[in-house]
């Protein structure tokens, strides 16, 4: 009778070994991530395809932001050029601004060359002799401005004021202000640089060299001057800093939840050998859970990692059970089989049930914890059942603990007078859940953000030094070429400086106005009339204006030359300030382009987007889209949030259903589920009382505390089942008939701890998400533990 | 995002136009027993705000005929100038601290006074003159005064050399402690000149 467990034990520990082998071939072949690109949607919508692509390589996610603080102006200023010097020679800047005019002349010499094939105002009726005439008394009229010198050096030649035109619609944005010959923050107290990279704000790798390369240039020229201080922020910067942050905060978790659940363990068990085995289903429920997120969608994320090292408090209850509800020897524990395990399966079912939900979702970053929990989980309880046993050895025993589980029973015989206070815990609660309901949940998509506040605000900080506004609107023209886009966005532009002359706009930008269109420098070229027509024209729009025609000679000649001038392609914008402009705003993604036209709203008004929207729409151009990038982002995280709480419900009916199937009795189901959902309203009437908005991240701990609560009710409904027919008495029933053996309670106190431990240690993290995490975990299985006690079912009563 | 800022308005031109602002300084009714710089700097010094309309001719060789342009001044010690311009079109130019600002139509453009390195030294001997600061004024100007209390002419001259490539000479006339006229004679021989005319205070 015992050679078959024995070799039934082998070819448990072999398949064991052969498992963790594959798993661990796997696992050193995963790749980690730790973008926010798992918290986006696996299928998003065109506006959110396109607010993706914004965030991954649009207009501002190559910018670094540079601060330099500390030591007095001119030093700061003398230090931003030199950093500024180096930066300008690495080849991983597009460019690196600090106010120093580096390419004002190739700016102006760009401009004035092309201004007929650049300007707006370049039309058939711009050079008939109205239009001339018109434009001429136009600059003379400037002449007489405070301005006017500026046109008077360029009137011979562009009596038209085609670069006066181009000025004025490149100078509509605000620079900072320059102190000793580089920018500087309003108040003074900073110099400032910005800086575009050539690699895309998604290739953090990258983006961490030009952060290196930025802090090596400040720290080659700061040499001499300690006091000051480099400060960088920016998309890139920002995730590099996140992925930092991750990667130490996960690391030293997974240390410190290790270290502490093997204190705690240790002090229980007082063997050294228990403890070696009692995290064996732990490291293997963690390897199958990497494995499995590693093969279920082709990367883990490091804030499932992170999860997964409070899932570690949770793994290792299984074999607390085993250990100590059944201590004595080898007939005990295949005792212990037969009388706890169907009550731990049908745990580990309920924890499946729940989490099984979260695979559904649409979002890759919980469907990950989804599946990490139910891998994890599953090859823990199975490594606890089938070869855990086997590798206990002859001798093996744990301290015995039937002292404090006695004492637990006194405890817990006495919980039930507990119940009109937790009554009225729960009727507090409910009434704090009933104020808080409009602003219980967070439906922000920043809140998934991992970047801490204090980065945030140096971010706000720097931009608003900068005058750099956040863009919320944007007008998106996408194509299949370059020049179809730059057509759209040609068209778009007329519509949109409609907006602009009715006060709807501030202004906008787009890459057209840099470089336009092939077709539309055709059309300008073909608005120039001829040398000799054009000075007949000229001699009649001179007169009754104070001007000799003849001072109009060198203008004769440069429409000349632009008549047949060859047309700007995006490489004569090279070395311009404007390259940086048309490099941003138009982007080439595999065989499409896009462009986006960020809209300016009017001084203390906000955009009204409808207006814009029907004015694109009207004009029934395809493939435009105004994105309002704050709605559209907002939208995207509540439709998840609202998904989540939709699939918590699910995997809630689901755990209801999984009892009612294996119970067949409602009354049975409520006893079970009562205890858990009080601990997930009291909770969550917690978490609104400390003012913490509910987060994606929350839901998913109120699932972990049903998932993990639901095997302390099951143990307290135990005892309302009579004992199974041949069932042994057991030495530490011998207490009070029915009543719960002392030995689970303790198992079920010490599983609760090392699961507060794990998860506990999540609260002190600065990741916003993991945080969310351990506070709701934590408070919510001591609560689920102590509600079973109360709530269950008293022998006498 | 936008572009980096781009110079519109060239050094030159806001010199010409500083030099304008800077020198419409109004009235300080004083006496003085001897008349001489020093004293008209005092004077000046002494003017806390002001109001006055301009006729402005500007003399431009490539024109046939002068082009004119009238409008309003306002100036408040020690730093705050404004020209608003209503004819022939309306605009403005102001000068707060070291930030000018035009509006044209609806353009509107803010410079900041240190993108223009040359021009910072030429705001200095405007901010000279404003505040009577008779030491400021001399480290970029020759100054030279002429006549009396009841007619004089503060003439100042450009001494460094990228100044001189701009402006020739600027020649304040006043009555009292009152600017009357400033022209301005540029390096090219086009010259402007504006006539002040003290308004009731508002």
């Amino acid at each position: 009778m015992k050679r078959i467990p024995v070799r039934r034990g082998r070819a448990a520990i072999t398949l064991w070994l052969m498992f963790i082998l594959v798993c661990g071939i796997i696992v050193s072949r995963t790749q980690f991530t730790t973008d926010l690109s798992a918290f986006l949607p696996s299928s998003p919508t065109p506006e959110q395809q396109l607010l993706l692509e914004q965030i991954r390589d649009g207009l501002a996610s190559r910018l670094i932001l540079v601060g330099l603080e500390g030591a007095d102006a001119p030093t700061r200023a003398e230090l931003s050029r030199q950093i500024a010097r180096r930066l300008r020679t690495d080849p991983a800047f597009v460019s690196v601004n600090n106010g120093e005019p580096v390419n004002a002349e190739r700016d102006r010499a760009f401009l004035f060359d092309n201004r007929y094939l650049l300007s707006p105002a370049v039309t058939p009726a711009r050079f008939s002799v109205d239009g001339l005439h018109a434009a001429l008394s136009d600059s003379i009229d400037l002449l007489a401005s405070p301005a006017g010198l500026l046109v008077k050096s360029l009137l011979p030649r562009d009596p038209t004021g085609e670069m006066v035109q181009l000025l004025d619609q490149i100078n509509s944005g605000t620079s900072p202000k320059m102190v000793d010959g580089a920018w500087a923050s309003r108040d003074g107290a900073r110099a400032l640089m910005l800086m575009q990279t050539r690699a895309s704000g998604a290739d953090i790798d990258a983006q961490q060299r030009a952060m290196a390369a930025i802090r090596q240039a400040f720290d080659t020229v700061s040499g001499a001057t300690p006091a000051a201080r480099l400060l960088m922020t920016g998309p890139g910067v920002f995730s590099v800093n996140s992925r930092e942050a991750i990667k130490s905060q996960v690391s030293r978790l997974a240390i410190i939840s290790v270290v502490l659940i093997a204190t705690l363990l240790l002090l229980i068990y007082r063997s050294f050998t228990a403890l070696a085995l009692g995290f064996l289903p732990v490291f293997s429920g963690a390897l199958a859970a990497i494995t499995a997120v590693s093969l279920g969608f082709g990367a883990v994320h490091g804030i499932t990692l992170g999860f997964g090292t409070a899932l570690i408090g949770e793994a290792v209850d299984y074999s607390i059970y085993l250990f100590v509800q059944s201590e004595q020897g080898d007939s005990d524990r295949q005792h212990w089989i037969k009388r706890f395990w169907p009550t731990i399966r049908l745990g580990v079912l309920t924890s499946i049930f729940g989490f099984a939900s979260l695979l559904l979702s649409g979002f890759p970053g919980l469907a990950q914890l989804g599946l990490y929990s139910i891998a994890g989980l599953v090859a823990a309880a199975t490594v606890t059942r089938f070869v855990l046993p086997h590798l206990l050895p002859a001798n093996f025993r744990i301290h015995d603990v039937s002292a404090i589980g006695l004492a637990l029973l006194r405890l817990v015989q006495r919980a039930a007078a507990l119940r009109w206070a937790v009554a009225i815990v729960l009727l507090a609660a409910c009434v704090i859940l009933a104020e808080h309901r409009t602003s219980l949940w967070n439906d922000k998509i920043s809140s998934l953000s991992p970047v801490s506040q204090a980065d945030v605000t140096l971010d706000e900080s720097l931009r608003s030094d900068m005058g750099l506004p956040d863009v919320r609107y944007l007008v998106v023209v996408s194509g299949a070429s370059r020049e179809t886009v730059l057509r759209t966005c040609e068209q778009v532009s007329t519509i949109l400086q409609t907006q602009v002359d009715q006060g709807e706009l501030a202004g906008f930008e787009s890459p057209s106005r840099y470089l336009p269109s092939t077709a539309m420098q055709r059309a300008r070229q073909a608005s120039l009339p001829s040398p000799a027509l054009l000075e007949t024209r000229l001699a009649q729009a001179v007169q009754g204006l104070p001007v000799r025609a003849q001072l109009f000679t060198p203008f004769i000649d440069d429409i000349a030359a632009a008549r047949s001038q060859p047309l700007l392609q995006g490489v004569d914008l090279e070395q311009t300030s404007m390259a940086m402009a048309v490099d941003a705003l138009l982007i080439q993604q595999d065989h499409h382009w896009s462009a986006s036209l960020p809209l300016a709203a009017p001084e203390n008004v906000s955009i009204n987007a409808n207006r814009i929207r029907v004015a694109l729409n009207d004009a029934g151009l395809p493939d435009v889209l105004l994105v309002d990038m704050k709605a559209e982002s907002d939208r995207l995280y509540s439709g998840y949030l609202h998904e989540a709480i939709l699939l918590s419900s699910g995997g809630l009916v689901a755990i209801i259903g999984l009892l009612l199937m294996v119970f067949r009795s409602p009354g049975r189901v409520l006893r079970i589920i009562a205890p858990l959902a009080a601990a997930v309203i009291t909770v969550t009437a917690g978490l609104a009382v400390f003012g913490q908005q509910l987060i994606i991240l929350h839901l998913v701990g109120l699932l972990l505390v049903v998932a993990v609560g639901s095997n302390y009710a099951l143990f307290f409904d135990r005892t309302g089942r009579p004992p199974h027919p041949g069932e042994a008495i057991m030495a530490d029933t011998r207490t009070i008939g029915q009543t719960i053996p002392p030995r689970t309670l303790a198992s079920m106190l010490f599983a609760s701890l090392t699961t507060v431990a794990g998860f506990g240690l999540l609260s002190f993290a600065n990741v916003s998400i993991l945080q969310a995490l351990g506070v709701t975990v934590a408070p919510g299985v001591i609560l689920a533990l102590i509600y079973s006690a109360i709530f269950a079912r008293q022998p006498d009563a | 995002m936008t572009p980096p800022s781009f110079p519109a308005i060239s050094a030159r031109v806001l010199r010409e136009v500083l030099v304008a602002l800077a020198l419409l300084l109004t009235p300080v009714i004083g006496h003085a027993a001897e008349w001489n710089i020093d004293q008209l700097m005092h004077g000046l010094s002494q003017i806390r705000s002001d109001h006055a309309t301009f006729i402005e001719k500007k003399f431009i060789a490539m024109l046939e005929e002068p082009v004119e342009s009238s409008g309003e001044l306002f100036y408040t010690a020690p730093d705050h100038l404004e020209k608003r311009t209503l004819e022939p079109k309306p605009e403005s130019m102001i000068l707060e601290q070291d930030t000018l600002v035009f509006e044209r139509g609806r353009q509107k453009h803010n410079l900041q006074l240190q993108d223009y390195p040359e021009l910072a030294a030429f705001i200095d001997s405007i901010r000279g003159t404003l505040a009577g600061d008779r030491k400021a004024l001399e480290r970029n100007y020759q100054l030279s005064l002429d006549g009396t209390i009841e007619q004089w002419t503060l003439q100042l001259l450009p001494m460094d050399e990228t100044m001189q490539a701009v402006v020739r000479r600027i020649c304040i006339a006043g009555v009292g402690y009152t600017v009357r006229s400033i022209e301005i004679t540029q390096a090219d021989g086009d010259s402007s000149l504006m006539l002040i005319e003290k308004m009731a205070a508002p």
